[in-house]
């Protein structure tokens, strides 16, 4: 059966919407297959506005390889802002792709990949806009498979119900298994409907399929167990771990759209995973090992990255760039390649080291030195061992002090508030540490005409890293110390107007804290949220707070819980967590080791330079740390 | 240095691009190209890319106009063919030329364009044209980044028709019957849109169509005696060598 395009009865509407070219499609490098000669249909979404869904790595690789194997299809879909939503809602114009303008409804898989947890409310309207059942128990044959990733995936509890499968970790390999399975089936006749197809996936242990397990709670709201409700399904299910990422050098062809988005430029991942250790860090917790893309191989993707896309800004992505082995070759290599072109090279990395300015100095040789970042974290150096972000204060005045006299004119300095321990005393220290950075760099470079600009933001304890156990700051004791800290800084007469300040207020963390430490009941929170209209909360003129707490209310008014408990409330090393059964490698006791260590201020080295100290990830997933010296060089692209 | 003027369309769904939108495509498309576009010196060089009057969001066109700085001279016929393949369907370049003496921009002296009104009555667009025409002054208002304006909608306009055979459809995707008007307006300041001479339409003579119009220029240039824009790249190519 062919599925028409909806783009006649979209068309219409695009001229009473804002910013209508983001519902178009037609960006260079996507690709719209024939819908009859594919099997196996995929629509991918990224569950924001189009400007920030675009530039997401994970879709655009995706998209990519599953569109590169033959009987399978990939199109994307994004979430639709309110005007369009309202429009499409009374025209009857369901959820589309913006390749070919597809319902979403008709594709045989819907999967969502999920960056963060403020994008649960997009996912409802999307299904709800889609035609298909809001839970996944109401679903038919019909309907789509509604399938989680990204790293809000390594706790889908909160949205298990609007789910029928979620997947952890690396997508490449397990999106092109889930495609044989649903291939396989599909040619067989679809034996036993979705169940059966869900049972297969489930069976295979890489693919989380919630309805087959029960959770059992105690009288006092705890979970008791969590158990697989189904022979043939897997007590724990894994994440995924993509080796050698010489072999996936996606992107190749980079989406380039025509609408702006938030990222203008062209993407390299470098590096998966991190070993730094940083406590308060999941996405260093969760993509263990490190897993380094060779320079040759960094070199290349750049090369064909800039000839397919046009960009003229190429980023180095990692968790921390200038930790690969070879970064120092990579950013000479690239930039002697680039030089008198107009193609710029950035390093987002936030590492507080000499040696970055070094290789910002680099990449910045035509001469823009306008800001760097580094991100200490915390504010004092006690501070900084609880979650071991080893940087001294000596470190960090003498990186900036460089970074100044090397031209650099604005630096930018991370901080978070509300960790583990923290005291007021923790958080003011910025300020001391923001003032004896500009001092340093006025004497350093003789001039007044230097800036510190001071961003910090609340902690919100993560599934799967030593603060999954933590108690979460409550937000009036955040909002608290981030005024205080704002008055200690603007108070000053000598300092003040060089150092600039930045903040987000805690209400925000601490719905992420409900939703990152959430078990299936807050499942109808986001559900009630969702019904009185709640759309976007990653926007902060969409968010909003008051909405969460009167949901969250109704919605746990029968049960023993409340957002405090799930947010404030310091859980114990035997509790079970909703998370406890979906494993990323992480040893349960190491975690809990690296914990009392927080606690204790206990720093832990990187196991890339020292010994392994057994956090359990390689041994669990037969996986090993990657990473060179290759011994190779980048060579001078031949102009033709 | 050589400059070359470019001709292009913006068509079908790329109508719904905005004018950042077009400079950022044609950038990153000059680049694939390899054509040799210059660089502004400075701090932050910007492409020597420079637009004419680009027509609004939502609105195609046959006729938009542009001009390139490149570093060493390039042949115009292969930057049509090269810009062309390197921007997506829908942006299509129609005609380049070296350019000679004088502004672009000053040649652009009015715009042809055709509006197509679905599901309108083609009589009352008729009559409505009629007593547009034949006032001396029609009033219209629109909201603008000053706020509230009110200015005539009525003295730039050339000509203005409904017109039996449809033009170039490079418009909606959808088809069905409707009203096509044409008309040519002179631009002045502040402009007059053709969706200002719709809203006159209406204020003098009630006339509402059902649905919104898609609206295409067709032409942009010099005003010609016969009142209609003419070809602004005629000087450029009469001393051109080819």
């Amino acid at each position: 059966m062919s599925v028409e395009s909806l783009f006649p009865r979209l068309e219409p509407l695009l001229p009473k919407v804002q910013k209508p070219i983001q519902y178009v499609g037609g960006e260079l490098n996507s690709t719209i297959k024939d819908w009859d000669e594919a099997t196996v249909r995929w629509a991918l979404m990224y569950p924001d506005a189009y400007e920030v869904g675009l530039p997401n790595q994970g879709v655009q690789i995706l998209y990519e390889i599953l569109n590169e194997l033959p009987e399978t299809l990939a199109e994307r879909t994004y979430a639709v802002w309110p005007d369009l939503e309202a429009l499409m809602r009374s025209e009857g114009v369901p959820q589309f792709t913006v390749d070919g303008h597809r319902p979403v409804r008709a594709f045989d898989i819907l999967g969502v990949s999920f960056a963060t947890e403020l994008g649960y409310t997009n996912l409802l309207t999307a299904l709800d806009l889609a035609g298909i059942p809001l839970e996944a128990a109401d679903r038919t044959d019909e309907d789509p498979i509604v399938l989680a990733g990204g790293h809000a995936a390594f706790n889908p509890e909160p949205i298990a119900d609007f789910l029928d499968a979620a997947v952890l970790g690396d997508g490449e390999q397990i999106a092109i298994a889930i495609s044989e399975v649903l291939r396989e089936w599909k040619a067989e006749g679809s034996p036993g409907g979705r169940d059966e197809l869900l049972l297969r996936l489930a069976s295979t242990g890489g693919v989380y399929v919630p309805k087959f397990y029960d959770v059992e709670y105690h009288q006092d709201g705890r979970i008791m167990r969590v158990v697989p409700n189904r022979d043939g399904v897997p007590t724990r299910v894994f994440k995924h771990t993509v080796m050698d990422l010489d072999e996936w050098p996606y992107p190749k062809k980079p989406l380039v759209p025509l609408a702006e988005t938030v990222h203008e430029r062209f993407s390299v991942e470098i590096f998966r995973g991190c070993t730094r250790g940083c406590r308060f860090c999941q996405a260093g917790m969760i993509t263990r090992p490190v897993r380094e893309r060779s320079i040759t191989t960094i070199g290349d993707m750049v090369e064909a990255g800039i000839r397919e896309s046009g960009f003229s800004e190429v980023g180095l992505l990692s968790l921390s760039s200038a930790d690969h082995s070879e970064i120092a070759d990579v950013t000479r290599g690239l930039a002697d390649r680039y030089e008198g072109s107009q193609v710029g090279l950035s390093l987002p990395s936030t590492r507080v080291d000499a040696f970055n300015i070094d290789l910002a100095n680099e990449l910045s040789r035509n001469g823009r030195r306008s800001g760097l970042t580094f991100a200490p974290e915390g504010g004092s150096e006690r501070m900084r061992k609880v979650i071991n972000k080893m940087v001294t204060e000596e470190d960090l005045i003498r990186t900036v002090t460089t970074a100044y006299s090397n031209g650099w004119r604005q630096v930018k300095l991370y901080f978070m508030c509300g960790l583990p321990t923290e005291e007021d005393v923790d958080v003011l220290g910025i300020a001391d540490l923001a003032k004896k950075v500009i001092k340093a760099g006025r004497e350093a470079t003789g001039s007044r005409d230097i800036r510190c600009t001071v961003s910090i933001g609340g902690f919100v304890p993560k599934p799967h890293t030593p603060f999954q156990w933590a108690a979460q700051c409550d937000h009036e004791t955040v909002d608290r110390r981030l005024r205080a800290l704002r008055d200690a800084l603007r108070s000053d007469k000598e300092y003040g107007r060089a150092i600039g300040y930045r903040y987000h207020d805690g209400k925000p963390s601490i719905v992420e804290g409900l939703l990152s430490r959430g078990d299936r009941r807050v499942g109808r929170v986001i559900r009630a949220v969702w019904e009185d209209g709640g759309r976007f909360d990653g926007w902060s003129e969409h968010f909003s707070f008051e909405r969460w707490m009167a949901a969250a209310e109704r919605a746990f008014a029968d049960e023993p819980v409340d957002v405090d408990w799930y947010t404030t409330r310091e859980r114990d090393e035997h509790e079970v967590l909703p998370w406890d059964h979906l494993d990323a490698g992480l040893d349960r006791e190491w975690l809990w080791q690296d914990w009392q260590d927080a606690l204790n201020t206990v720093e832990v080295e990187d196991c890339r330079w020292t010994p392994c100290y057994d956090c359990g990830v390689c041994p669990t997933m037969g996986t090993e740390i990657q990473i060179g010296p290759t011994g190779r060089k980048l060579l001078p692209l031949t102009v033709i | 240095m050589q400059r070359l003027r470019v001709r292009y369309a913006k068509r079908g769904r790329l109508r719904f691009t905005s004018h950042r939108d077009i400079s950022r495509a044609v950038e990153r498309a000059v680049r694939r190209a390899g054509i040799p576009v210059a660089y502004s010196a400075g701090f932050s060089p910007h492409p020597k890319i420079s637009y004419a009057g680009a027509a609004p969001t939502g609105v195609a066109s046959e006729a938009e106009y542009l001009e390139i700085g490149v570093n060493r001279p390039c042949d115009p016929r292969r930057v049509r063919d090269d810009l062309d393949a390197s921007l997506p369907p829908g942006l299509d370049v129609l005609d380049v030329v070296e350019a000679r003496d004088g502004n672009l921009a000053d040649r652009l002296e009015g715009s042809m364009w055709e509006l197509r009104l679905p599901g309108a009555d083609p009589g009352e667009a008729e009559r409505a044209v009629k007593e547009f025409l034949s006032a001396d002054l029609v009033e219209v208002e629109r909201l603008t980044k000053k706020g509230m304006r009110r200015f005539d909608a009525r003295q730039a306009v050339r000509s203005l028709a409904v017109v039996g055979e449809p033009g170039i459809t490079a418009g909606q995707e959808t088809v069905q019957p409707c009203v096509i008007l044409r008309m040519v307006v002179r631009h002045e300041t502040p402009a007059v849109r053709p969706d200002d001479v719709l809203m006159g339409l209406r204020l003098v003579a009630g006339f509402a169509p059902p649905s919104p119009a898609a609206v295409t220029r067709l032409a942009q240039g010099p005003l010609d005696a016969t009142g209609e824009p003419a070809d602004p790249f005629a000087f450029d190519r009469a001393g051109g060598d080819r």
